[in-house]
């Protein structure tokens, strides 16, 4: 449902990748991987409709991005290198406010029952500027652990930054969403487990090119 | 669509290094004809002496840095519809030719004025809508240079000078609304002479000489600035003979 | 779209709540600045009554253009800015938001300021009424306009300057109808028309900036 073709990316004066074409259906997890620099955030970020691509397109339910913007941001949850939360407000207050841009359930309740799933529910009432950077990062995942999250998941590096215990929470959020036919597009740099079933795609910077299997 | 054919780098390269001298021998032509009628056939005026004939110049650079600046918007415009990146050129190529269009005008006005009505500078409807169309030209390099990112630097540069070109009309009347209010009864309301036959004709063939000019000027920008982005493509090396 | 629209807004106010001192230096700037004109021109009762309009449109200018750039920069700084175009909301209703938001901790404070800057300059209890009446008439429309600049200069080293110098020729219009419907209350005439004109103008700002802003947030994020 979410498809890729010939995407070309050029930033700067370096050419990270091109000819690159990926589907990820119901229930499937993309893994894509790299070293550093290799393109994995731009590769992301063309799919989450943030950057343009040199040439391509990505396409959802059939549908160019570009051209159908809402009912795209409807259908993803994305998790960005920046977490995307305020400091100025409480965690409460910041998973409230994106329940409430959504058009969600923005009572209190489910807020949360979302920052319970990340294990923040003590933290609730405190300034997002105190919370350490491994909390932070669990903040900013609670935009997928709403009561009825997106379909389509893109999570750039979100197992930075998180202790054990809620590498394990998020881990089984992911193999409890596939399961009941959502999509992840994920990248990360710590060898973690992928959930299974994952289909990987390695992206080789200096070549230009990806290899490995995009396509399901 | 053989004019898409133009909108590659190497064509347009080729196209306009045909058509830049060309355009340049046609305006040094009329500039010389214009000049000749404007100078020597145009009678002297009544009210204004010889000093009038500076109109010569400063009205076609002034028509010239409006045509041109709605010329850039267009270009603009055909960027984001189109993306092509001759498009983004061609905006880039376009903007030190009006600004210098505007500024000349606005040079000219100045050396008209002192002699005509005593002052440099009155602020009457004209020049001071010359003045903030400069203005608008040199937002529009400023921003274009303060963006590392070529790509982003042309869309956004592009979408101020889409921005500025709905805003002129309203700009021009809002202007002449406050000269109206504050200068009443002035004599700069009426600037130009009565314009008798040869002086208008000295007026058209000035005007085709500057456009004729900004053609070949903006051009000849507009292929520096091809072979500048396009540097590392092979027809570059071979056209300018750099060994590898 | 309405829900959502509120949330941006009730949002930035409580940011702007909490942030209060910011607000507060753009009101003093604003007063500042202001304050200057009779130390630069003299204390000329008849000279400050003629520039008063202008003076204080030309200081609420520059106070609503400087205080642009904190309408996107905090939240392009912390990946906000992102989510808010990810929401699946409209972006040019999340832009009004943050814009309606801003006018509200900006524009309003400065027209109600205007009040007393009236007295710095003298000026009757008509030209003082019309001043502030333009001021609301007119300042959601330097809110819009400099929210173009600022969302095409995002994250731009030397931001406030190029801005300013961006965003200033485009609100010529704004400032000359805004001092004109000031001037005319003064000469005891009807300031009307130049006030529906403000008024003119907010709107068709209102109707075609948040397409401006938006697709320009997007060519600052790329």
């Amino acid at each position: 449902m979410l498809e890729a073709t010939e995407l070309e990316c050029t930033r700067g004066e370096r050419r990270l990748f091109r000819d690159l074409s990926l589907r990820v259906d119901a229930g499937q997890c993309l893994y894509v991987a790299g070293a550093n620099g290799a393109g994995k955030t731009s590769l992301l970020r063309i799919l989450a409709g943030l950057l343009l691509p040199q040439s391509g397109a990505v396409r959802w339910r059939g549908r160019d991005i570009a051209r159908a913007r809402e009912e795209f941001g409807s259908d993803l949850a994305f998790v960005g290198h920046l977490n995307g939360i305020k400091d100025e407000l409480t965690a409460l207050e910041n998973v409230r406010f994106a329940a409430a841009l959504r058009g969600a359930d923005a009572s209190e309740a489910a807020a949360m029952g979302a920052l319970a799933r990340m294990h923040l529910a003590d933290y609730c009432d405190v300034f997002a500027r105190h919370l350490s950077q491994g909390q932070k990062r669990r903040l900013a995942l609670t935009r997928v652990c709403v009561a009825d999250p997106p379909v389509l998941w893109i999570l750039d590096e979100p197992y930075n930054a998180l202790d054990a215990a809620a590498v394990e929470s998020l881990q089984a959020l992911l193999d409890a969403h596939l399961a009941a036919g959502g999509m992840v597009v994920l990248t990360a740099h710590q060898q973690v487990a992928m959930p299974s079933g994952a289909h990987r795609l390695e992206l080789n910077p200096g070549h230009g090119q990806a290899a490995g299997r995009g396509e399901s | 669509m053989s004019l898409f054919r133009f909108a590659a780098p190497p064509e347009f390269y080729r196209l306009a290094g045909k058509a830049v001298p060309a355009f340049g021998v046609v305006s040094g032509l009329l500039a010389a004809i214009g000049l000749y009628l404007g100078f020597f056939v145009a009678p002297t005026d009544a009210q204004q002496g010889e000093v009038y004939r500076i109109m010569f110049v400063h009205v076609p650079a002034a028509w010239m840095a409006m045509f041109i600046y709605l010329v850039m918007a267009f270009w603009a415009a055909l960027g984001f519809i189109l993306n092509t990146r001759i498009s983004a050129v061609m905006a880039n190529a376009l903007a030190p030719t009006g600004a210098l269009m505007a500024f000349l005008a606005l040079w000219t006005g100045a050396l008209w004025g002192r002699p005509a009505w005593g002052t440099y500078w009155d602020w009457d409807a004209r020049m001071t809508s010359t003045l903030i169309l400069l203005f608008l030209y040199m937002g529009f390099m400023a921003l274009h240079g303060a963006i590392e990112d070529v790509r982003r630097a042309d869309r956004a540069a592009g979408l101020l000078a889409l921005v500025g070109v709905v805003n002129v009309p309203i700009i021009y009347f809002s202007v002449q609304w406050w000269n109206s209010l504050h200068q009443g009864s002035s004599i700069s309301l009426g600037r130009a002479p009565s314009i008798a036959a040869p002086m208008l004709a000295a007026m058209l063939v000035m005007l085709f000489a500057f456009w004729a000019y900004c053609i070949a000027a903006t051009l000849t920008r507009a292929r520096a600035i091809v072979l500048e982005r396009e540097r590392d493509a092979e027809w570059v090396r071979a056209s300018l003979a750099i060994s590898q | 779209m309405i829900a959502p629209l509120l949330a941006v807004v009730r949002r930035d106010l409580l940011l702007a709540l909490r942030q209060r001192g910011d607000v507060l230096n753009v009101l003093l700037f604003f007063v500042v600045v202001v304050t200057m004109v009779p130390l630069g021109v003299g204390p000329e009762l008849p000279i400050l009554r003629m520039i008063g309009a202008g003076s204080v449109w030309v200081a609420a200018l520059l106070a609503s253009i400087v205080s642009l750039q904190r309408v996107f920069a905090q939240d392009h700084l912390d990946g906000s800015l992102e989510q808010l175009l990810l929401s699946g909301q409209p972006a040019s209703v999340v832009v009004i938001g943050k814009v309606l938001a801003h006018w509200l901790v900006t524009g309003a404070p400065i027209a109600l300021a205007a009040i007393p800057i009236a007295v710095l300059f003298d000026l009757d209890t008509d030209a003082a009424a019309t001043l502030v009446a333009a001021l609301v008439l007119g300042t959601p429309a330097l809110s819009l306009i400099g929210a173009v600049g600022a969302a095409l200069t995002l994250g731009l080293r030397g931001g406030g300057v190029l801005v300013t110098l961006l965003v200033l020729p485009l609100t010529v219009p704004v400032l000359i109808f805004g001092s004109a419907a000031v001037q005319a209350s003064a000469a005891a005439m009807s300031a009307g028309a130049d006030l529906l004109l403000l008024g003119g103008l907010s709107l068709a700002a209102a109707a075609l900036a948040p397409w401006a802003i938006a697709a320009a947030l997007r060519i600052s994020l790329e």
